[in-house]
């Protein structure tokens, strides 16, 4: 095994909301997009290793109108897995989140295979913009993807993130890791300031339909909030309760099960 | 009977006046009330020598407290009667046939709780409510099953007005247990307590995801480590009152608790309390409890006279006693100072070192008493970690980490309690509330339940923190109820009263939320 480092933004031992039951949530640092919602802005930023010792090091970032110094460490999978033991037998599996972790193949692929030595359950959330279809290896050992679709149609998706040539790889992994079993999780941030939610929820839903029986995959609706969003992009709407409904109902009528609204 | 004091007498005369005048108690509480103040002009307990300075002396000092059994205990603080066998047999002395239909069984069980006794003068044991049921509901659709539990659900909230009262579920799924579970998350009622025995190897997993749900909407059921409570007391225990784990036809005839930061209190160091101070109290509680034991079976009459025993619906050999004990973190705290440390309990090895060192001390002196009308549980009292009474100020629950003090973390806390829930087969637990977006996850309420079983935690209870109904430290009781009380208005369960004084002295609407 090589000894491979990603830089981790932070570790939460117990977390409800990052795939099905408990899980510990790795958050590593940097993402290739960017999304006007993020709600944690700070983990965007690409770290530069510095110095000789790659264990350790610490980066001060400018995030939004202030300073902002996060501590980033760079960590091998040996020593993220010494963290997540801890919370064994508690949890059922990890999640790696970011940024965009799928910047860091090698480093997810390591970890899962020490996980998967621990009885863990693997998922990886991602922002799709990299594709699956490469990295046959990694998915061995990784039990599935939640993976973001900002917006389903091209100007709106470019409208979300700011991303000019990623749009149709979304797509391709959605399909691609639904054909595989390896899709988890469909989520969809919903904010009525950048883009009709109905029109994108709907045709994300019928263009997904062959590729869905029940159990095997689902949504989640995601309700833009402004916490942790940085000020230029905090003015934007908040979806109401009714219609984040509606979104859900819509895909009930084409018949996804178990949907989730947060 | 030995002969008190006029002063006494004269004290007890203004204390029964004020009971008689009291606006804020209801008719019911005031009979109980005045019941404890007649029962506290008695002095026939063998008590033993010493047991004054620690029983009697300031709140601020006291060590031991028998928690208002009064002076002459004339019925067992804790009856657990086996309502099977009085479905199999009905009542000569309730003039009842044996129950041949759902309807039936439902009014029985009502009627049964009326004649009851406890400490709280209603019954601390509801049944394994699902297993009784469920035979009876095989040819009855949903809603007319519903319908009655409402019902039955409701009298049982407005009759028995005290928390301290259990229900069981599980640990096999049933039908009534599910329909149970939707009435109950349905009527939000602070009465009945109840306890899922869940055991992941027999409970179904959409059973205990129902339990879950049920929780977080009215903070019931609590889940009770099946396999640990099974592996201690057999097959036929239950969960009575708070969460006490108790033989079948059964119970316990008192309970008496330690308050080890007191008792810690007088110590000199470390060495003192674990060699003189501790065994000392420890052994005066001990025959405190033996002398309450002796009243009950030898002089009261209760077991020659009550129906419950004379129809064999509780037997006096399957009664134990409560050993109990509040505040392990308040004593390791302050060892811990006199010792020039400042280590918290919950935030270090050594504090939990020594906190399972005194454990051992008092287990081990348990292992060595004998009573001998403990025939149930090999002759010993069972342990008991007390969460506190609504006077206590600055006591810490049992075992618990202080509110205010948790860890950041609620795996760090998970593993510190790890340590203490194995030492208390008569009860233990700890309550966690939950923020609102796991109402969305319960799967992840159940993966900590599975951890927490395999780390031999005993028992665990969770609530949404939005919710009206709240787990106060082993009793439910409604916020909206409490706010009324604080107003002075009467209100119908004698737990709001409690839960009034924990909220202003335990601080527990401030519990870390998880």
């Amino acid at each position: 095994m090589t000894a491979v480092t990603a830089p981790v933004n932070k570790i939460i031992p117990f977390s409800s909301v990052d795939g099905p039951g408990n899980r510990t949530a790795i958050f590593l640092q940097g993402c290739n997009i960017d999304c006007r919602y993020c709600h944690n802005p700070e983990t965007r930023v690409t770290v530069v290793m510095s110095g000789h010792n790659p264990d350790i090091s610490e980066a001060v970032i400018t995030v939004g109108d202030g300073p902002c110094q996060v501590d980033i460490t760079h960590m091998t999978p040996q020593a993220v897995m010494e963290q997540v033991k801890k919370q064994v037998p508690f949890i059922r599996g990890i999640t790696v989140s970011g940024g965009e972790c799928m910047l860091h193949q090698d480093f997810l692929h390591d970890l899962f295979v020490l996980a998967k030595g621990e009885g863990l359950t693997t998922l990886i959330d991602s922002n799709g913009t990299l594709p699956f279809s490469k990295c046959p290896e990694l998915l061995s050992v990784t039990d599935g993807v939640m993976l973001d679709v900002k917006a389903f149609f091209q100007a709106d998706y470019e409208t979300v993130t700011g991303s000019k040539n990623t749009y149709e790889v979304v797509l391709e992994n959605a399909v691609f890791l639904a054909a595989q079993g390896k899709l988890e999780e469909i989520r969809c941030v919903i904010c009525p300031s950048l883009y009709d939610g109905k029109k994108s929820v709907r045709a994300l839903g019928e263009y997904m339909k062959s590729y869905y029986e029940p159990g095997a995959f689902h949504f989640k609706l995601i309700s833009y909030r402004p916490m942790g969003v940085r000020p230029e992009y905090a003015h934007m709407l908040t979806p109401g309760t009714d219609y984040m409904n509606e979104l859900a109902a819509i895909l009930s009528e084409i018949g996804y099960q178990d949907t989730v609204v947060v | 009977m030995r002969d008190i004091s006029m002063d006494r007498v004269q004290a007890t005369r203004e204390n029964i006046l004020g009971i008689i005048k009291n606006t804020s108690l209801t008719h019911e509480q005031k009979l109980t009330n005045l019941a404890n103040a007649a029962d506290g002009l008695l002095e026939v307990l063998d008590v033993p020598e010493g047991l004054d300075d620690l029983l009697n002396c300031d709140a601020d000092r006291r060590c031991i407290c028998d928690l208002f059994e009064g002076h002459a205990p004339m019925r067992p603080r804790y009856i657990v009667p086996d309502y099977e066998k009085f479905f199999k047999q009905g009542s000569a002395f309730l003039q009842l046939e044996p129950p041949t239909d759902f309807f039936e069984a439902l009014n029985h069980l009502l009627i049964i709780y009326k004649h009851v006794p406890s400490i709280t003068n209603y019954p601390v044991y509801l049944g394994n409510l699902d297993m009784l049921l469920d035979p009876f509901i095989k040819d009855l659709d949903d809603e007319t099953v519903k319908k009655h539990l409402r019902l039955f659900l409701t009298n049982v909230d407005r009759t028995v007005l005290d928390s301290f009262s259990h229900a069981d579920l599980g640990p096999v799924a049933t039908r009534a247990g599910y329909l149970i579970m939707e009435v109950s998350a349905e009527l939000e009622n602070a009465v009945p307590n109840i306890t899922m025995r869940y055991d992941p190897d027999i409970t179904d997993d959409e059973f205990v995801l129902a339990g879950v749900r049920c929780a977080l909407k009215t903070a019931k059921p609590s889940f009770a480590n099946h396999k640990m409570f099974k592996s201690e007391l057999g097959d036929d225990y239950v969960i009575a009152s708070c969460y006490n784990g108790l033989k079948l036809g059964g119970g316990s005839y008192t309970l008496c608790r330690l308050i080890l930061g007191h008792i810690a209190d007088r110590a000199r160091d470390i060495k003192d309390f674990k060699e003189n101070v501790l065994p000392y109290v420890l052994d005066i509680q001990g025959r405190y409890m033996d002398a309450r034991i002796a009243f009950e079976v030898e002089e009261s009459g209760f077991f020659e006279s009550n129906f419950l025993a004379k129809e064999g619906l509780i037997h006096r050999d399957r009664f134990t006693a409560m050993y109990g004990l509040v505040g392990l973190a308040d004593a390791v705290n302050i060892l811990l100072e006199k010792e020039g440390k400042s280590d918290r309990y919950g935030h270090s090895e050594e504090a939990t070192r020594l906190g399972v060192e005194i454990m051992e001390i008092i287990d081990t002196w348990n292992k060595n008493h004998v009573n001998k009308y403990c025939e149930a549980t090999d002759g010993h009292f069972l342990l008991h970690a007390q969460v506190g009474i609504a006077e206590d100020i600055e006591v810490a629950p049992g075992t618990r980490v202080p509110i205010g003090e948790e860890p950041a973390e609620l795996v760090d806390h998970l593993n510190v309690l790890s340590n203490f829930h194995k030492y208390f087969p008569s009860g233990t637990g700890d309550i966690f509330p939950m923020d609102i977006t796991i109402h969305k996850n319960p799967e992840y309420v159940v993966d900590i339940i599975k951890g927490a079983w395999k780390k031999d935690l005993r028992y665990l209870s969770f609530y949404s923190s939005e919710s009206d109904v709240i787990r106060i430290t082993g009793y439910l009781v409604k916020r909206s109820e409490i706010e009324k009380f604080e107003k002075g208005v009467a209100v119908l369960q004698n737990t709001t009263h409690l839960g009034t004084g924990a909220k202003h002295n335990g601080k527990i609407l401030e519990r870390k939320v998880r």
